[in-house]
């Protein structure tokens, strides 16, 4: 209490900067005055008097000092001392304090854009109350490769049921046609149990979400629309509430709109932000059956307290009853089980990696430009000995010294971090374009508190260990001979310069890594570019429509493949007069090549005649609905058989053509050499509507094509006749020289004229798409590859700076063996050898260092070994060469020494 | 000993508190008497005593300290502690080895 009172009494003494000192002389004075009129009168002369008055007082500039100590915080003032020193000294050399400052506004700078990506994907990946209890649940069927199969209702309702959840919700993303407004749109929506919206624990703006007890069978007619539709379509109209929409021809009625800042949670970015949401019971059609597994995603939330690996423990247990109880819905091949993921890791999923690369790389660079200043530092240290000497020498504590040299370190580091805050800041903008859209969260990236709190705890953690080492080094000398030799020779700069050799391999080291890292990415980025696609994606257009879906089949005027093949041909013929269009294909969203369609490719069993029986676990297959014309538009080669032609319609037995990879895998003969697959014939289920498809004839074999995944060479594909099995999303190809900004009103023009009911959008060329589908791999090669050419600099300047201060030091003793006859290439060499010894050790270190990092990042590698011998050989090669020449410059300067000037300047 | 002089005079200048302690103290206790300032000051900041700017005996501008409430409050807690700590000490001196149990 006492205490607190007397330090709040110094400190807003100290902030006023009030002085007790004119007092203190008056009462001093008052006390001498009292004292020598005392002394005096016991009979001493004036003169002795005095003196005696004044020893007695005690020596009163200490007392003072005391006094004045007491009054303020001396640690403070000494600190605003330092403060002012430190940026004294930063306009004495503003050179230097420019290059340190740059360089530090450059590692912290990207060190904070990195934070503030990973900040708002990794760190807070959930916006929703209670994160840790959100799970995704997938199922699997290991025992014939197969995984996110899907679930039942019944087995939904198991889950429902279980009691590890506290709330199990299934959702389907999928897309909608609004129409009833000046254009038709198409927008995204979700499917979801009633309860979805409660489960994330997230309410809305206006009205109401669903009420999770709603037990209604199908669609309850109820729609709960995004922010962002509300003020696109509606105008932000107050008053929505209760108003229809017709969505795929039914009307649904708003009931609430959610706010803006929510964002749903899902795989894609197209997922985590629909316009809609409808409320489903997903219970009537068709009868639940245990064997069904519809392409549902599950996610619920834990039972508090609950950890998920206890929740899968007790998940596993369930799943081994169900499989007891029900034998025949699980066969042991397919060994069915529930995996369960934490929410937050299914969003992030395969960008953590590449973000966490990131990051390191970006740590490094960090350390780099640490270790950089702390060399210049040093540098200026041995400049700077003679002014410490002569501090000591006046009596300053070394405690004391360090503590200003700190300060100043620490002024350069912050004045770095803020600049290079300051400079993120201000280009967020423009930065934020070089994120690949792909990255969840992306919206939610900003440059907020958090971020500058840890540019500044960054900077000031880096100042302190960085500054720290050079202001120990730097107070540390023997007096006498520094103060005579003028900081030359002494003992503490050698300890010094060996302390620079150390950070100078470390950085090149530090360099050597990340460019090891950047040339592997490069390496397996370029693999990837110039894989052989087996599609040719040149000159091809894609644009989409879908066809509505309505609840009621009935209503459906594209219900049957003859009923939409009149709309298709009609659509093509059209579109086809159109200027530029040579030919034309048309297919559904799931063979659309590397695009949007990737989530509508769903593995659906494949019962092979003679082969599988229902019962057992068939194989899974990718399907795609594609017209005759699909092929040819694609380039895509025929290896056996024949392709789909005009003749083949709804009447005729159903047909398919499926791509080498599956007839690999599964028609590999007795023998293994193979089996032609083309006549034999296979039920698909494309339909739940219909229980036991029907046989369908595998006429043709085409060869492997890339369309799913560019990393994966042979994924098991079936195409079907889009004239014979109806498909809903629809994607037009257009080959052809045609204009892509006026192509697509183009398109929707003619398709409308067809039925202006209908939606049309995404045009893109499957070049775009192809580069889009590469677009996180680019960023972080193109970042890795930017720190490392960053980090190379930096390692340059390093070795060039501690080159020329090693010259500088040495110039008398090159002098003289000049001066005795050296030849000049001699000094030459001599200089660069010590410049090459300096690489060698870095290379030693870096590639060390280097073997685990790549080890570490070889999931994010494709097509190169983790230990590439010509990447390691290559970069340690440009390393060397790079600090041969960054030593070259002081060896140049070394060997023109003129002797005789040098000699005499000592 | 600033606090008990300051009780036992009423408000006093520097000076005369450091006269006083020489007095009591015998001139045992001859310390630097500039020292005494710093300490008044903290004295002061801790509230147990205010100063204010008087006429001193010869009519001298001089700075008068007076013991405040919680000052006087402080020297009861500082003189019981130190008696008890006094007097614990002195028993350890009056014990002999016969008069344990």
């Amino acid at each position: 209490m006492r205490f607190l009172r007397r330090f709040f009494i110094r400190l807003s003494n100290f902030t006023a900067g009030r002085r007790a000192d004119q007092r203190l002389q008056e009462e001093m004075a008052e006390h001498l005055a009292l004292q020598t009129e005392e002394n005096l009168r016991a009979g001493m002369s004036p003169v002795e008097a005095r003196r005696q008055a004044a020893l007695k007082l005690g020596a009163a500039q200490a007392i003072r000092e005391h006094h004045n100590a007491e009054q303020g915080l001396p640690l403070a003032e000494n600190f605003l001392f330092d403060l002012r020193y430190a940026f004294r000294m930063l306009y004495r050399s503003p050179g230097f304090s420019l290059i340190v400052i740059a360089t530090m506004a450059l590692g912290i700078g990207a060190t904070t854009a990195i934070y503030s990506v990973i900040d708002a994907t990794l760190l807070h990946p959930l916006p929703y109350p209670h994160p840790s209890e959100l799970v995704r649940i997938e199922a699997n069927l290991p025992g014939v490769g197969a995984h996110d199969v899907g679930i039942s209702i019944p087995e939904f309702r198991d889950l429902q049921n279980s009691g590890i959840f506290q709330n199990v919700s299934l959702s389907f993303f999928g897309t909608d046609n609004l129409t009833g407004s000046a254009q038709p749109v198409r927008i995204a929506g979700k499917s979801v149990s009633p309860s979805y919206l409660a489960l994330l624990g997230v309410d809305a703006q206006l009205g109401r979400t669903f009420d999770p007890h709603d037990a209604t069978p199908g669609f309850n007619l109820e729609v709960v629309i995004s922010d962002g539709l509300w003020k696109r379509a509606f105008g932000a109209d107050p008053h929505i509430l209760g108003k229809s929409l017709r969505l795929d021809n039914d009307l649904f009625h708003v009931v609430g709109v959610m706010p803006a800042s929510f964002r749903d949670q899902g795989q894609t970015a197209e997922e985590r932000s629909p316009d809609m949401w409808a409320a489903a019971g997903f219970a009537d059609d068709p009868p639940p059956m245990r064997g069904t597994r519809l392409p549902y995603e599950t996610i619920a939330r834990l039972q508090p307290g609950l950890s998920p690996e206890a929740a899968q423990g007790r998940l596993d247990a369930l799943v081994a009853s169900l499989k007891k109880q029900y034998p025949a819905d699980y066969p042991s091949q397919g060994a069915w089980t529930f995996h369960l993921t934490p929410l937050a890791e299914t969003l992030v999923g395969n960008v953590r990696q590449s973000l966490i690369l990131l990051f390191g790389a970006v740590g490094l660079v960090l350390l780099i430009s640490c270790v950089n200043v702390a060399n210049l530092l040093l540098a200026r240290a041995s400049a700077r000995g003679r002014e410490m000497a002569v501090r000591q020498a006046l009596g300053a504590a070394r405690a004391r010294l360090i503590r200003q040299l700190l300060t100043e370190s620490l002024l350069l580091f912050v004045l770095g971090g803020i600049t290079g805050f300051a400079v993120l800041f201000c280009a967020r903008k423009f930065l934020l374009q070089f994120v690949p859209e792909s990255l969840p969260r992306l919206n939610d990236i900003s440059i907020s508190w958090g971020v500058l709190a840890f540019a500044i705890v960054v900077s000031v953690v880096a100042g302190t260990i960085f500054g720290l080492a050079p202001a120990w080094l730097t107070s540390r000398l023997n007096l006498t001979a520094t103060l005579r030799q003028e900081g030359r020779g002494s003992n503490g700069s050698r300890r010094r310069s060996g302390l620079r050799h150390v950070l100078v391999i470390g950085e090149l080291a530090l360099s050597l890594v990340l460019m090891i890292a950047a040339g592997l990415l490069l390496r397996s980025f370029w693999d990837l570019f110039k894989v052989q696609l087996g599609f040719n994606p040149t000159r091809v257009m894609a644009i989409e429509t879908s066809l509505p879906n309505p609840n009621d089949p009935n209503t459906d005027i594209y219900r049957t493949a003859t009923q939409e093949s009149v709309f298709l041909r009609e659509a093509l013929r059209r579109i086809r007069t159109l200027p530029g269009v040579e030919e034309m294909a048309v297919s559904d969203r799931a063979a659309l090549p590397l695009g949007h369609g990737q989530a509508d490719l769903t593995p659906r069993p494949m019962i092979r005649e003679g082969q599988d029986v229902q019962s057992s676990q068939p194989p899974l297959i990718d399907i795609s609905t594609v017209s005759p014309e699909y092929f040819h538009v694609l380039g895509m080669t025929l290896l056996r058989g024949r392709l789909f032609a005009d003749r083949d319609l709804e009447a005729t037995p159903s047909i398919a053509v499926i791509n080498e990879a599956a007839a690999r895998m599964y028609w590999p003969g007795k023998d293994g050499k193979g089996e032609d697959p083309v006549g034999k014939r296979v039920r698909l289920r494309t339909s739940l509507r219909s229980p036991l498809p029907d046989w369908t004839t595998i006429v043709g074999v085409i060869a492997d094509a890339r369309t799913e995944s560019l990393a994966d060479a042979g994924t098991p594909q079936i195409y079907l006749d889009i004239y014979q099995r109806p498909a809903k999303a629809l994607a037009f190809y257009l080959r052809g020289q045609v204009d892509p900004a006026a192509i697509s009103a183009q398109v929707r023009t003619q398709i409308q004229s067809v039925d202006a009911e209908l939606p049309v959008f995404h045009a893109e060329t499957l070049d775009d798409v192809l580069s889009s589908s590469l677009s996180v791999r680019r960023f972080s090669m193109e970042m890795v590859a930017l720190f490392a050419a960053t980090a190379l600099l930096l390692a340059a300047l390093g070795i060039y700076g501690t080159i020329s201060f090693l010259v500088n030091e040495q110039s008398r003793e090159i002098a003289i063996r000049l001066a005795l006859g050296a030849q000049r290439r001699d000094i030459l060499k001599m200089v660069l050898r010590q410049g090459l010894t300096l690489a060698a050790a870095g290379a030693g270190v870096g590639v060390a260092g280097a073997l685990i990092v790549s080890h570490l990042m070889a999931g994010l590698l494709y097509g190169v070994s983790p230990y590439d011998l010509s990447t390691f050989a290559g970069v340690t090669a440009v390393l060397t060469a790079v600090a041969i020449a960054a030593s070259y410059i002081p060896a140049l300067r070394a060997m023109r020494l003129d002797p005789i000037t040098t000699l005499h300047s000592e | 000993m600033v606090l008990k002089t300051l009780d036992v005079l009423g408000p006093q200048h520097g000076y005369g508190i450091a006269r006083r302690i020489e007095q009591i103290s015998g001139d045992i206790l001859a310390l630097n008497q500039g020292t005494l300032y710093p300490l008044l000051l903290k004295l002061e900041h801790e509230g147990s005593i205010v100063s204010q700017w008087g006429a001193s005996e010869n009519n001298r501008r001089a700075r008068f300290y007076r013991l405040t409430v919680t000052g006087r409050k402080q020297l009861q807690t500082e003189t019981r502690d130190w008696n008890q700590t006094a007097a614990i000490i002195a028993r350890f001196f009056e014990v002999k080895a016969e008069d344990l149990p």
